[in-house]
């Protein structure tokens, strides 16, 4: 086994046995942020929601520079956001993340209520882990956080 | 009445918001969602959607009074109230904003001022109903029932 290396970028993503996950999800409509916030906690993840990229990028601690505000103490595990939102996109946020040494390992996971195939893989190619449609569901909620239970095995 | 009553009262009434196209399967998503920790989340929700609406109805009222419309700030005011109904499972909400997109990207503002009326119209109607429905809600737990879970294919 290789030995261990807990401040590696490369552990971000992958969940300990046991380990909860923590969702960051960003969208600008706060009705969406409430559905979107239940459904994750339903599949057993804690929760921190943003209504902006900037303010993402900022729970991310990576507005300038500093070490991360979030991923300090408690790391986040799997970002979902809103394709189409005012001022930063969930693509131009997508970007900026994977710009990033120290989060470009953490999935991202991309929503909108638009299946545009340019768009999806837009995304997808730029590294979004998956592109779901809105209004999301439980099922789809549940997949996801299967899938990322999985990671890493 | 008593609270089997009610209930049936209830499942009649939801049903025929289905069967009228009011409301689609959305809506029991978020009935679902609906537990001990969350008893009040659709009810929450459903106000949040209210609110939320009739602000963009304001906005949207506003933008299309102007001497000179701004067609990409309607488009953007329908599509956050295209989203919103869809995510509340507002069919006939939902429906009428895609209508409404349509003439936006063509630029047709007198198609446009209808397409607000009729906008107007089924968000007024999906509201009462909604009301209603919460308010019989209110009657059943009031009366120590639950209210029945809803599975589509009725």
């Amino acid at each position: 086994m290789a030995s261990a290396s807990s401040s590696s970028s490369s552990t971000n993503w992958i969940m300990e046995s046991g380990e909860i996950p923590h969702v960051l999800a960003v969208d600008d409509s706060l009705i969406d942020r409430k559905l979107v916030e239940k459904l994750l906690r339903n599949s057993s993840c804690r929760v921190t929601t943003a209504e902006n990229g900037l303010r993402a990028l900022e729970l991310l601690g990576l507005t300038n520079g500093e070490h991360s505000t979030l991923n300090g103490r408690s790391k986040v595990n799997l970002i979902i956001t809103d394709y189409c939102m005012p001022g930063m996109t969930g693509y131009e946020l997508l970007k900026k993340i994977k710009e990033s040494s120290v989060m470009r390992e953490v999935p991202v996971v991309i929503m909108s209520s638009e299946n545009i195939p340019t768009r999806i893989n837009k995304c997808l190619e730029e590294g979004a882990e998956m592109f779901m449609l809105k209004p999301l569901k439980e099922s789809d909620v549940r997949e996801l956080t299967c899938q990322l239970m999985n990671l890493g095995r | 009445m008593d609270v089997g009553q009610m209930r049936r009262q209830w499942m009649d009434y939801i049903k025929s918001m289905f069967e009228e196209r009011f409301l689609d399967g959305q809506f029991l998503q978020l009935q679902q969602l609906q537990d001990e920790n969350n008893p009040e989340f659709v009810f929450e929700v459903v106000s949040l959607f209210f609110d939320d609406s009739e602000r963009i109805l304001k906005d949207l009222s506003f933008a299309l009074e102007q001497q000179s419309v701004d067609f990409k700030k309607v488009d953007a005011h329908v599509h956050q109230f295209k989203g919103s109904s869809a995510s509340i499972g507002a069919q006939g909400v939902k429906n009428a904003c895609i209508a409404f997109r349509n003439f936006c990207e063509e630029q047709n503002i007198d198609a446009c001022r209808r397409c607000l009326l009729q906008v107007k119209q089924e968000y007024f109607v999906v509201k009462n109903k909604l009301e209603t429905l919460l308010r019989l809600e209110q009657q059943i737990v009031a009366a120590g029932g639950s209210i029945p879970i809803m599975e589509l294919g009725f």
